[in-house]
């Protein structure tokens, strides 16, 4: 029946038939798409666990959030920008240490830290800060706590103290804030099982958001007062755009222990600027520790990214920390706030180009620019106080009394806490560049003020000479003979500026 | 008449279920809209929302629809744009390869700097014309949507 001349005629049929066919599989392939996409649009939300205000576990959280919480997890990865993030380094964990992972030794990068830090836990150990995942392990494991006793209080912003805090306190926070500073370290860590989770700054029953911090509750109402607004409650008058930096600002802050209660207190009663802290930590007479090469009341910055941000162009702007920090992601047609907290730097599309219609590589070198001459500012400032504490050493050694010391010791104070305010903060001078340049400029004066001081009896200084006491060690004094401070670090000599001193010794090269 | 041969059978039933799952799939996506000017049309693929929000919170939302600013008034060069982008944003919508916060194409940039041209002439045509040399968008950001 079938002759050659049939096939031949037959094979565009097949040929076109198989088409047709691929052309319906793909059809019904976009169409089961499009439907999946339409039911992506719906936004779905579903209960499956019942969430109290005792559940402290964020894997229980995860599971009625699950998008949130994976995100979350993420906080354990280590990647480097130019001048913050951490690198993952191998560790031989031994029976004081179990981390098998650390990040880099800072006061290794650059030497003048522990000069800087002499006679202070810091001087020690201080390593670059990694994620939110490692807020726990990192304070328990540092050296820092073999040479001070550190008490309850650091706990606070190394751990989700919240639920813990109630309990010490039968169901008043600020009761169990009490007993919770006055605890020894290792006595809160027993009661304390995760880093920073869900419920420390989320309302389990409404998921909005709240502050728990005692220490920013008590700082902002103080805050609020020299403005004239009495009786501030953040969690009542506080607006929601407002909540999205102040939850962060319960621990990205400068503060100090207050008394032998050790209250964590944090200084904003004057204001927000180092100025306004400064006047405040000289007025109530305080000091971190005494400069063991130097003798002056030293004054130890934290981390002030909240008041430096509050300086800023985002802050003005109305841009709070989870907008760069936690960027929107669509996950379908839903956005969620990215809990993977983490350098803009690293995710510049989501952090920036809602805002800035740049492109990445533009964004990325304005942040640079920003950094660089940060960096470089604060080499400048770090030379000047490493020569004013030389000075200061060479002069007390030679048999020059306190009293005429006091003026270059008190310069010290303030060069070194202006310095550090910038040193400190994790943003290398991005969230206010001109503010921390500015702080930086001021630094470096005093210190250079410092020097004359220390050389010219009736030198008269720019700022007001304060008197700090210093016969007693301040709360966080490293014990003695545990001090690694003979550092490598050359004091340059008076009247050399920066141009003349060796920075290239002491001057690490940022990594990319 | 012939009985029709196996192949032509087949092949009769392979267009028929293609045309007919084709079809169906054009009109459960509402493929016909996007031939039209309704800007809610853009927001059929959920990406859109919020720009068609914002759009309709913008000043031009009273003068001027998504169509208006993003495809050319040439109503040849007009359906062209329309293909080339419907092709972009299905691809990419179907496979989710986009980034969260996306961005216009050079092409698509252009197209809009046109158009702020060609409704605005009375005023801006003494001014710098050349598209390369002034940006309208570029300071009128908003005016659309943000």
């Amino acid at each position: 029946m079938t002759s050659p001349n049939d096939n031949r005629s037959r094979k565009p049929l097949i040929v076109a038939a198989v088409v047709a066919l691929l052309v319906a599989v793909a059809g019904a392939a976009l169409l089961a798409n499009i439907s999946e996409r339409k039911q992506e649009a719906r936004v779905q939300n579903v209960r499956v666990v019942e969430l109290t205000d005792d559940t402290v576990d964020p894997a229980v959280w995860g599971k009625n959030f699950p998008f949130e919480y994976d995100t979350y997890r993420k906080t354990v990865d280590q990647q480097r920008t130019k001048y913050g993030g951490s690198e993952a380094l191998p560790r031989t964990p031994d029976d004081a240490d179990p981390r098998s992972i650390v990040s880099q030794e800072k006061i290794e990068e650059d030497p003048r830290l522990k000069t800087m830090w002499a006679g202070y836990a810091f001087s020690v150990d201080f390593r670059e800060e990694r994620g939110h995942a490692y807020m726990l392990d990192d304070q328990t494991f540092t050296k820092r706590q073999t040479v001070v006793k550190q008490p309850g209080t650091c706990m606070q912003c190394h751990g989700s103290v919240y639920v813990p805090m109630k309990k010490l306190g039968n169901g008043d926070i600020i009761k169990g804030f009490e007993v919770m500073n006055q605890m020894p370290y290792s006595e809160t860590r027993k009661i304390v099982d995760h880093p920073v989770t869900c419920i420390d700054c989320h309302d389990s029953q409404t998921l909005a958001l709240r502050v728990t911090r005692p220490g920013f509750i008590e700082g902002l109402r103080a805050f609020k007062a020299s403005q004239g607004v009495q009786n501030y409650d953040v969690n009542k008058q506080a607006t929601r755009q407002e909540m999205r930096a102040y939850v962060c600002g319960q621990c990205h802050v400068e503060y100090y222990f207050k008394g032998p209660e050790k209250r964590l207190v944090f200084p904003w009663a004057k204001g927000l600027k180092v100025d306004e802290i400064m006047a405040y930590y000289d007025e109530i007479g305080f000091k971190d520790w005494v400069h063991k090469d130097s003798g002056a009341p030293a004054l130890k910055a934290q981390h002030p990214e909240f008041e430096m941000w509050n300086q800023g162009v985002h802050a003005r702007s109305g841009v709070s920390c989870a907008d760069c920090h936690m960027p929107y992601q669509r996950i379908g047609a839903t956005k969620v706030s990215d809990h993977w907290v983490r350098s803009p730097l690293l995710n510049i599309n989501r952090a920036c180009q809602g805002c800035h219609k740049w492109n990445e590589e533009e964004l990325k070198q304005r942040v640079h620019t920003i950094q660089d001459r940060t960096y470089e500012a604060r080499n400048r400032a770090m030379d000047a106080l490493m020569g004013l504490i030389g000075d200061i050493k060479a002069a007390k050694d030679s048999g020059k009394s306190d009293d005429q010391l006091e003026a270059a010791r008190y310069l010290q104070r303030r060069a070194q806490f202006f310095l550090d305010f910038v040193e400190a903060e994790n943003s290398t001078g991005f969230h206010a560049d001109q503010e921390a340049v500015r702080i930086l400029g001021d630094a470096a004066n005093y210190a250079r003020q410092g020097q004359i001081a220390v050389r010219d009896p009736s030198f008269k200084p720019s700022v007001p000479i304060v008197k700090i006491a210093t016969a007693t060690p301040g709360p966080m004094q490293a014990a003695p003979g545990t001090n690694p401070s003979q550092a490598p670090a050359t004091p340059a000599a008076p009247g050399s500026g920066p141009g003349q001193s060796t920075p290239q010794q002491v001057t690490p090269s940022p990594k990319k | 008449m012939p009985a029709p041969s196996l192949p032509a059978v087949t092949l009769a039933a392979a267009i028929g279920l293609a045309v007919g799952i084709g079809g169906y799939t054009f009109v459960y996506a509402k493929g016909s809209a996007y031939l039209g000017n309704d800007p809610n049309a853009c927001a059929q693929c959920h990406v859109m929302q919020v720009y068609l929000d914002s759009w309709q919170n913008s000043s031009h939302h009273i003068a001027a629809t998504c169509n208006d600013c993003h495809t050319p008034a040439n109503p040849l060069r007009k359906y062209i744009v329309k293909a080339t982008n419907g092709f972009h944003h299905s691809t990419a919508f179907t496979a989710g390869n986009y980034p969260t916060n996306i961005r216009a194409r050079e092409s698509s940039r252009r197209v809009v700097e046109e158009q702020c041209r060609h409704c605005h002439a009375d005023v801006v045509q003494s001014m710098v014309g050349d598209l390369d040399e002034a940006s309208c968008v570029r300071c009128h950001a908003t005016v659309g949507h943000l």
